[in-house]
Order: structure tokens, then C-alpha cells, then sequence
């Protein structure tokens, strides 16, 4: 009886094949015009909120670093759907309104913030305290050694990690399903609750996301090869 | 042109330098020796205000920091410019070549074009015989070769001195010499040099006074001929008999 519910007949199997050819451009469309703009902006948003919590959490302001701690535990303690839905369906509740595709966007962008942030943070504690001391041995500033001496080093440490927050940012993305924001999985929820073929057309979702990912795994090893041009194939090791 | 008056160090409850009084003329080089844990690198480090002192006044040439009142991280910047630090570690820039290490304060902290800092960073690094590696990344150099770089990158900020903090300890024997050989090249040419160093021949052969440094204040000081055949104190004695 199960069995004979996947078996696939030659008209479910035409069936399956309309469906595919129909629904193939809405998921890549959503994909196009939503979850990858989305993921993009989000992370490079991130990013440079991430840039200033770290660099808040090793300043040696009791204030800044108080402020970029509670940033961090308020973001990594509660759940990302919980602050997508505060954003979009709880502000309005107090006047403020925001359009689904601005409320994901500070979503992600402050849950990007303040993971990212560890990572950075992380990334530039790892650089010897003596990088710092030889930039200001040559007259350098806090920024200047910062800019120029610190942060490209501590970027290379931070690629792969940095690399899979946005590989998983990618993927959240789908959460903004949930705030109505036409992205890839809604399109999918779109089809599927029209034609029944939840299996199917979600599959098709899970591959569409799987390609963006897949892609971003290989520009990540790009990435990663160029930086590694300064400390050798062997990792600095020769 | 170096004149330090009442230095003070402390780490914690721990004193490291303490009152010390040291001048040193343009164009000597001053070798400090001490065993370790005397303070010598601390003294060297407060030169250029990696540490900050306790107190005491630094004078370099015609600028002056006084360490009994605050000191405006401006006026360290500037200060720091007076001196070129050479460090045990090298520490050069690992995602920079050999040019790019040299050229980096240049361009940066000098504003110089990229073309006017590579003219003046290649003739250093020809000065420290690396004409041959300047495309070449610290982690493609052997230790001495990283060592010059880092002696061309502090000269290139044209520094009124240059201190050399343990400048060979972390290289092979071998290489030991190509350091030495572009140091005693600099003293030479007339470069105010403090270098703190385990390398007795290179203080009996370069030094114009050695300074013996033990728990943070100078017991000793002379020429380099009266410390190391003649010494007048008890400690000086013991931590010269040790490094036969």
C-alpha cells in the first residue's frame, strides 16, 4: 500500500515534469531577486557591524565593551525566527512598521553582527602581540596598524569561519519565508500548497539552495588560496 | 642625544627598572648586557614606548618625554618616529614582501607615493645585502634574511637611533653573522645604536660602552675593554664568568 503510493505512474511521472518546468523559474527567480540579495546585503552589513563590536569588545572602554557584550548575548541567546517576528510583526504594534524585505535585512544583519563579531574578535586576538608592537615601532597609529598591519592578517584566519556564517546565512534566509518575504522556500510553500507535491517541490527548493552553496564553497577555497599566497601551500611551515 | 633621567618601570608590584640615569651620545653604540629578568629589554623598550615608564624623563635628540605627568598618545607617536626598533622575533609583516615590509611605515606613517618609498626601501635593502629578495614573502627568507629586512624597514623610517633588542638570539648560529656584519656597517656609518645582546665579541668589537644591568639598575658601566678584563663589581664578575 505505501509502496504503491511512490510508485510512479507515466502520468504522475508527466505530472512531476510539468511541475518541475512551471515551478523551476519561480524558486530560481526567488532565489535571484530575494535570497541572494538578502544573504549579500545582510553579510556585508554584518560585517562591518561585526568590525566595530569586535574591535568594541577589545577597546579598552569599559562602556564599548559593555555595550558590544550585551549586543552579542541579547542576538546569540535568543532565537533568529523569535527576532524576525519581533521586527515584523512586533514593532508595528507600537507604530513601527517595516516592510518584510527591510525587517529580514536588520534581522540577519544584527544576528551577523554579533556572531561574525566573535569570529573577528577571535581572528585578531590570534595575531601576535608583536605585529602591533612593529607597526608602532615604525610610527604607526592604533588605526593605521589596525588597518594595514592586523586586520589583513586576521582576515585570513577568519575566511573559513567567516565563510561558513555566510554559507548559513544563505540558508536562514529561508526563515524569511516566515515575514513574507517572497525568497526562494516561500515560492516553494507557494506552489506546493497549490498543487500538493510537498515532497517534490520542496526538494526542489533544498536543491536550489544546495547550488547557491555550493558555488559559495568554491569561491570560498578561491578566497582562501589567494590569501594563503603569503605564508606558503605548507601554511607558513617551509 | 639620548638622555634618560629617573626611569621607572614596574610590572604589577613588580619593579623592573628602577631610577635608572643613562645618556648616550650621538654616534655611540651602547651595548647593554644582564642576565635575564635585569630589566635591559625593559630599558629599551621604554625608548621607544612599548612600555610606557612609571616615571622619568626620555629625552631623544631635541624632543622630550616626561613620564611624571600624562603623555599624549600623539606625542609618543612622534616620539617613536625618533627610533628604529629591531625585535629578537623579527616580527616582520607576514603578508608583506620584503619591499612591502620596507615600504609600509613609508607610505603610511610618511605619506610618501609608492613609488618614492620603493626607490628609498630598495637601496635599504640592498644596504642589508637583499637586493636579490625583495619580491620575497618572511615566511620564503631564512631568519637572518628576515632579521636585515627588519633592520631595513627601521631605518627606513630614518630613525635618530636605533636599538636592537636581542637581535641575534633567535638565529642559527650561521646566520648569526650577516646580522652582526650590517650592524657593525651602521656603527660605522656613525649610527647612535643601543643594543642589548648576548654577543660579547660583537660589544668587544663595536661598542663604545657597556652598560651591565641587573635587577633594574645599572651597576656597571664602561668601556667595553675595562668591563669584560676588568670588572669592578661582584656581579658584573659572576654574570661575565657565566658566559665563558
Amino acid at each position: 500500500m505505501f509502496l504503491n503510493s511512490i510508485a510512479l505512474s507515466p502520468e504522475r511521472i508527466q505530472r512531476l515534469q510539468e511541475i518541475a518546468s512551471t515551478s523551476i523559474g519561480p524558486l530560481i527567480e526567488g532565489a535571484i531577486k530575494f535570497t541572494i540579495p538578502l544573504a549579500i546585503i545582510t553579510f556585508i552589513i554584518g560585517l562591518i557591524i561585526a568590525i566595530f563590536t569586535a574591535l568594541a569588545r577589545i577597546s579598552s572602554s569599559k562602556i564599548l565593551r559593555g555595550i558590544a557584550r550585551v549586543y552579542v548575548s541579547i542576538i546569540r541567546g535568543t532565537p533568529l525566527l523569535v527576532q524576525l517576528f519581533i521586527i515584523f510583526y512586533g514593532l508595528p504594534t507600537i507604530g513601527v512598521v517595516i516592510d518584510p524585505f527591510p525587517s529580514a535585512v536588520i534581522g540577519f544583519s544584527l544576528n551577523v553582527g554579533a556572531y561574525a563579531s566573535e569570529i573577528i574578535r577571535a581572528a585578531i586576538l590570534s595575531i601576535p602581540k608583536g605585529q602591533w608592537e612593529a607597526a608602532y615601532s615604525i610610527g604607526m597609529n592604533y588605526s593605521q596598524a589596525l588597518r594595514k598591519i592586523v586586520l589583513p592578517q586576521a582576515a585570513r584566519v577568519s575566511v573559513p569561519p567567516l565563510s561558513n556564517s555566510f554559507i548559513g546565512l544563505v540558508k536562514d534566509t529561508s526563515l524569511a519565508a516566515t515575514i513574507l518575504v517572497a525568497e526562494t522556500f516561500r515560492r516553494a510553500q507557494e506552489i506546493a500548497s497549490m498543487n500538493y507535491e510537498f515532497l517534490f517541490v520542496y526538494t526542489m527548493a533544498a536543491l536550489v539552495y544546495w547550488v547557491i552553496c555550493f558555488i559559495l564553497s568554491i569561491i570560498q577555497g578561491r578566497i582562501e588560496g589567494r590569501l594563503d599566497r603569503f605564508v606558503g601551500k605548507s601554511g607558513g611551515l617551509s | 642625544m639620548i638622555s634618560i633621567q629617573g626611569l621607572r618601570k614596574s610590572f604589577g608590584s613588580m619593579e623592573v627598572i628602577k631610577n635608572v640615569d643613562l645618556d648616550i651620545e650621538q654616534g655611540k653604540v651602547v651595548v647593554i648586557i644582564g642576565p635575564s629578568g635585569s630589566g635591559k629589554s625593559t630599558l629599551l623598550r621604554c625608548l621607544n614606548v612599548l612600555e610606557t615608564p612609571n616615571g622619568g624623563i626620555i629625552s631623544i635628540d631635541d624632543q622630550q618625554l616626561d613620564f611624571n605627568k600624562s603623555v599624549s598618545k600623539k606625542a609618543i607617536g612622534a616620539f617613536r618616529q625618533l627610533t628604529g626598533m629591531v625585535f629578537q622575533g623579527y616580527n616582520l609583516f607576514p603578508h608583506l614582501t620584503a619591499m612591502g615590509n620596507v615600504t609600509e611605515g613609508l607610505t603610511t606613517v610618511k605619506g610618501q607615493s609608492k613609488k618614492e618609498a620603493e626607490k628609498t626601501a630598495g637601496q635599504l635593502l640592498a644596504k642589508v645585502g637583499l637586493a636579490d629578495h625583495k619580491e620575497k614573502y618572511p615566511y620564503q627568507l631564512s631568519g637572518g634574511q628576515e632579521q636585515r629586512v627588519a633592520i631595513a624597514r627601521a631605518l627606513a623610517m630614518d630613525p635618530k637611533v636605533m636599538l636592537f633588542d636581542e637581535p641575534t638570539s633567535a638565529l642559527d648560529p650561521e646566520l648569526v653573522n650577516e646580522v652582526l656584519r650590517v650592524m657593525k656597517d651602521l656603527a660605522h656609518e656613525g649610527m647612535t645604536m643601543a643594543v642589548v645582546t648576548h654577543e660579547m665579541r660583537f660589544a668587544q668589537e663595536v661598542a663604545d660602552e657597556v652598560i651591565f644591568i641587573d635587577g633594574g639598575v645599572i651597576v656597571e658601566r664602561g668601556a667595553p675593554a675595562d668591563i669584560f678584563n676588568n670588572p669592578q663589581h661582584e656581579r658584573t664578575k659572576k654574570f661575565l664568568s657565566l658566559l665563558q
